[in-house]
């Protein structure tokens, strides 16, 4: 049988992914951009865990909350990593 | 009845504010907009994270995807020249084209989940995890698998933060540190503070059992520093570089002394022995918690905070010799 509760949040994961991806595309700052791309990760966080639920009162799947636990971590530090490229590029520029 | 359309009504809801809130981070043209949406996304998230049965990740995705994430970026926008603050989505014909190339991928990424959703077998799994738990040395699910049942992953995954943080310190020094702060904020941080410490010692303890763990601990941890920093502190209450330098190794290296601990009697790499899987587990979630938090504040800081330069072995990868 077909949770609602998964079915609906896998595709709000996808919509999600779906706005991340233009905006990783469209905007112009390097800013914009690698917040675009968190928004799309978020969108693929979503979709791991609308599988793992299984329906009031059951315990969901624990190995894709590890993953995305995980990948919550990677996100922020692969952020902090292009910020920071992001600004000795322009420091570069300026010199 | 009644109780399952009122929860239908709030996940369409949720659902919903999740999508608007999204698309105004992406598409707002004011850049200063788009991150407080962003960060407004991260909070409504962690509700969506608690109505999905995932409570670990409703604390991660507070103290890191909105906490810490937008405290980066926040920072970040002080960094970006005026000019494309207001105007930041490219418009025009092409532009067009590229949302409906979006749209048309993302309808057929919908059709596929909507295909495939019931193929997927994750009850097999879940079943297989719960029925290990006992033996796994904890009964929190998620610190089991992240700890013990694919232990190698989380090694694995510090290593990625390792080179996240060794790329963030080579590419140059820290931004310029904050004024100290006046007798309001000293004030508050004397409390706040102390309080994240107590509450990252307690999720590293509670994560064997209930949500919390490592990662939500360093979160915490993390975020003292962050406001140490902001409150003008310009170590952001990390130790000396020296001590930095191996609690940023610290974790990986719990990880590696454990495993090798076990291969040396006999068993498998990070296969724990019996009795002993909550102690080893303990340990190297602590080392783990000071490693993630180490790299989370020197993230933030965003380079090599001030008096790195005298350490040994501290290559000038910049090239930029000395102070500017």
């Amino acid at each position: 049988m077909m949770l609602f509760e998964e079915l609906l949040y896998a595709i709000v994961g996808v919509g999600l992914f779906s706005l991340g991806l233009r905006g990783a595309l469209l905007r112009r700052s390097l800013l914009g951009r690698v917040l675009a791309i968190n928004i799309c990760g978020a969108g693929v966080f979503l979709l791991l865990i609308a599988i793992a639920y299984r329906g009031p009162g059951l315990a969901p799947d624990a190995l894709p909350h590890a993953l995305v636990l995980t990948g919550i971590v990677v996100a922020v530090s692969a952020t902090a990593l292009a910020l920071a490229l992001g600004r000795r590029l322009r420091e570069t520029d300026d010199e | 009845m009644m109780a399952t359309t009122l929860w239908m009504m709030l996940d369409v809801l949720l659902a919903l504010l999740c999508l608007a809130l999204g698309w105004a981070a992406v598409s707002s043209h004011d850049l200063r907009r788009s991150v407080v949406f962003f960060i407004a996304f991260g909070l409504l998230l962690a509700i969506v994270w608690a109505r999905l049965g995932a409570p670990d990740l409703a604390l991660a995705e507070a103290a890191i995807g909105a906490g810490l994430s937008g405290a980066l970026l926040l920072a970040a926008l002080r960094d970006e020249p005026g000019g494309t603050l207001d105007d930041d989505v490219s418009r025009g014909p092409l532009a067009t084209a590229v949302s409906l190339l979006v749209v048309v991928l993302g309808t057929v990424f919908a059709w596929v989940v909507w295909q495939t959703i019931d193929v997927a077998d994750p009850v097999r799994m879940a079943d297989r995890i719960s029925g290990e738990l006992s033996g796994s040395g904890v009964s929190n699910p998620v610190t089991a698998v992240l700890l013990n049942f694919r232990a190698y992953d989380t090694l694995l995954e510090l290593a990625v933060l390792l080179a996240a943080v060794l790329g963030i310190l080579a590419l140059g020094p820290a931004r310029t540190p904050y004024q100290p702060a006046g007798p309001l904020f000293d004030g508050l941080m004397r409390w706040l503070v102390p309080l994240l410490m107590l509450t990252a010692g307690y999720l590293l303890w509670a994560g064997a059992h209930a949500p919390g763990g490592a990662f939500q601990a360093g979160a915490m941890l993390a975020a003292a520093g962050v406001i140490l920093r902001l409150g003008g502190d310009t170590n952001s209450g990390l130790p000396r570089p020296g001590m930095v330098r191996r609690v940023l190794v610290s974790g990986i290296a719990a990880f590696l002394l454990v495993g090798l601990s076990t291969m040396i009697t006999g068993r498998d790499f990070l296969e724990y022995p019996d009795g002993w899987a909550g102690t080893l587990i303990l340990l190297i979630e602590t080392a783990a918690m000071l490693a993630i938090a180490a790299t989370l504040v020197l993230a933030y800081v965003g380079g090599r905070p001030d008096g790195w330069r005298e350490g040994p072995g501290d290559l000038d990868i910049a090239g930029d010799g000395g102070p500017r």
